[in-house]
């Protein structure tokens, strides 16, 4: 059977962010854009906004274990159901909207779309992105477990009601976020004002738009903010693995005591025979504190690249495209997680060096 | 393995070509008119001459027919009726314009239908009735006598007696999401179809749990062979049938595969007389089975195009095919 490639799929954007930081409006912004597209879009129930958009669907967010023995092997049943549903209407919208309630975690909502065979055969996620309250994230960051999620899962967050804080606020916000998830795409908004294309297209699950592993900083576009963000040292230790927090930005650097982020490099060729079993058996073990995971591998004698991506346990990992003659081969892998054993993901990566 | 089929005798150039126009997500028989039930708002009557019937004003969510009519379920919040003249109306309106997302008949003409985590029954008298089920209804059949209805829903099925108030509904329960519910014709037992690409079978007389797995998608079509005897299930490259004629059903017994091919059956429906399936296969071919000894008879050429739904008239002699892209045919056999 020819499968459909990618680009015949529906994407699908989803919206996270604590109570009150500011998603619903950064949907109404999406909707009213000039940009003659149609959405469907998908909101939980409990939404105090109205939406302006020809077809909403009310969503309960039911959130389901799979049968096999996995506790973060969830689905949103909801979302197979209604995805479904609206595949019936398919030419009547371009992409898809799920916005998920204040307290949602993004897994289940991500893991849908690679665990359910229907919905992964007609949608394809595009990417989280979260809405963060520049004045009270902070605190969520200490007393919600769910607002860490949703930042420690993004792929695009938005600091929004910038108006609200200080310059010095909004650093030290942003340093917070860096320690969680130094990998999104970070923007200032107020009142969600932010260039659509920022948001939606990003391709974040998609294995082709894997380029790189960098900490991503602060783009430089639609501020009026005078710290300087814009270099990047990045202190490679040749051969050896490469710190995560990086330096030169400017900001301070947290370490959040129960999300982090293990980033690992090597510029020796990796072993496959041993690489594949050692992340196979990393995610089975420790899949429940892993959230994302993201590589791009130099395997020995292999003229290709070779990338993946994860949530939880579920691993998604192909050939990517031949490494070009200028470009300098390495490995480079980074786990986003709770409480990840550092020590022994880094021994264990080092073990696969071929 | 790739071991090339032979050739398989067809009749695939002696349907009835019908272009529907949108995807077809169902097909039924009302006497001899074939009605396709469209993914959007129409039914379609393929008799003699071809007529479509607005019946939603959005996406067509389910459908269901006791073969003089079609009850359809939208995303309009609507229920509604459809006759073998085509008149239409509206049976129910969800207060909140909420989905209705499965529907069901009775042996005696009881209409059932859900949105969201409630069931309703109309029963044969007209009278109301609701079940809040714990989690959102996926599933909804009559047992065969009519006085019970089957609902799945995560972690298991409950069984509801819409014409008894007080009567606990009876809850059958297996870890994980069900999808789907059918109950074998002689009511003893009930299958539900799961997010993973397994069936889960109660006997209903004990609650014996039997587990069918092996597929490698997750099986959406389910059909009673005419006399009970077995089960046929979508979900595999291969045509899958569960043995249902003895007190255990299969359990402990091992199913028959039949029609194996490259692509994945992802619609299986039983002829009404004769130990013969039609499969429809994700690469479009639609095979005509024979139970017993395998024979095959093409009856759709596999051009791609995914079958997404099958129908049997009454007798038998005609058999209808619809596909994700809106071509659609009526062989008659």
């Amino acid at each position: 059977m020819p499968a459909p490639d990618s680009s015949s799929k529906i994407p699908v954007t989803v919206l996270t962010g604590y109570l009150g930081a500011g998603k619903t409006t950064l949907l109404n912004r999406i909707l009213s854009e000039p940009h003659g597209k149609k959405f469907a879009v998908i909101v939980n129930e409990f939404g105090e906004i109205g939406i302006d958009n020809d077809l909403v669907v009310n969503a309960d967010e039911e959130v389901f274990e799979m049968n096999n023995g996995c506790i973060c092997c969830t689905v949103r049943g909801d979302l197979v159901r209604i995805i479904d549903g609206l595949m019936r209407r398919k030419g009547k919208f371009d992409a898809i909207i799920v916005e998920t309630t204040g307290l949602a975690d993004p897994a289940p909502v991500a893991q849908t779309f690679f665990m359910d065979e229907a919905v992964g055969a007609k949608t394809k996620l595009d990417a989280v992105v979260t809405v963060a309250d520049a004045k009270w994230l902070a605190d969520r960051l200490k007393d919600a477990p769910e607002a860490k999620n949703q930042i420690a899962f993004a792929d695009v967050i938005l600091i929004n009601k910038t108006d609200l804080v200080t310059a010095e606020e909004l650093g030290e916000l942003e340093a917070r976020i860096r320690g969680l998830n130094p990998y999104a795409r970070l923007h200032r908004t107020q009142r969600a004002k932010i260039d659509i294309n920022e948001v939606l297209g990003r391709n974040a699950f998609d294995l082709d738009r894997i380029l790189d592993i960098e900490p991503s900083f602060l783009d430089s576009d639609d501020h009026h903010h005078d710290h300087d963000h814009d270099h990047h040292h990045d202190h490679d230790h040749e051969d050896g693995p490469h710190h995560h927090h990086h330096h030169g930005n400017g900001l301070k650097h947290y370490h959040d005591e129960e999300m982090q982020s293990v980033s690992i490099k090597t510029d020796k060729p990796l072993n496959p025979d041993k690489f594949f079993p050692w992340v196979q058996d990393l995610v089975a073990k420790d899949g429940p504190s892993i959230l994302r995971c993201k590589g791009i591998l130099w395997f020995k004698d292999d003229p290709e690249r070779f990338v993946f991506q994860g949530v939880h346990m579920i691993l998604d990992g192909d050939h990517q495209r031949s490494w070009r003659a200028d470009e300098k081969r390495d490995s480079r892998i980074v786990f986003i997680g709770r409480n990840l054993p550092e020590d022994r993901i880094r021994q264990g990566f080092e073990s696969c060096i071929a | 393995m790739s071991d090339t089929p032979a050739p398989i005798p067809s009749l695939a150039d002696r349907a009835r070509r019908v272009n529907a126009g949108a995807p077809v997500v169902g097909v039924h028989f009302l006497g001899k008119t074939a009605v396709f039930v469209l993914g959007e708002e129409d039914l379609l009557f393929v008799a003699e001459a071809e007529r479509r019937v607005h019946v939603h004003a959005g996406a067509v969510l389910a459908s269901a027919s006791d073969g003089t009519r079609i009850i359809t379920g939208g995303d309009d919040g609507e229920v509604g009726e459809t006759g073998v003249d085509g008149e239409h109306r509206v049976i129910a309106t969800d207060d909140k314009k909420r989905w209705i997302d499965n529907v069901a008949l009775g042996p005696d003409g009881a209409i059932a239908w859900s949105s969201g985590k409630t069931a309703h029954v109309r029963t044969k008298k007209g009278e109301l009735r609701t079940f809040e089920a714990a989690s959102t209804v996926a599933g909804l059949c009559f047992l065969p006598k009519g006085f019970r209805l089957a609902i799945a829903h995560y972690n298991g099925a409950t069984l509801w007696f819409p014409n008894a108030a007080g009567a606990q509904p009876e809850r059958l329960e297996w870890k994980g999401s069900h999808l789907g519910v059918t109950v074998s014709p002689d009511g003893k037992f009930l299958i539900t179809s799961m997010q993973e690409p397994t069936l889960h079978g109660w006997r209903l007389v004990d609650a014996k749990h039997m587990r069918m797995s092996g597929y490698s998608a997750r099986v959406r079509s389910l059909s009673w062979s005419a006399d009970g005897e077995f089960l046929a299930t979508s979900g595999s490259e291969q045509l899958i049938l569960w043995p249902f004629d003895g007190k255990d059903g299969p359990m402990g017994r091992q199913p028959t595969i039949l029609a194996r091919a490259e692509s994945r059956v992802v619609v299986v429906a039983c002829h009404p007389r004769q130990p013969v399936v039609a499969a429809g296969y994700a690469d479009g071919a639609v095979r005509l089975v024979r139970v017993e000894d395998d024979a095959l008879i093409l009856a759709r050429e596999g051009d791609g195009q995914p079958v997404s739904a099958l129908g049997w008239n009454e007798t038998g002699q005609a058999l209808a095919f619809g596909t994700e892209s809106g071509d659609a045919g009526v062989l008659a056999l």
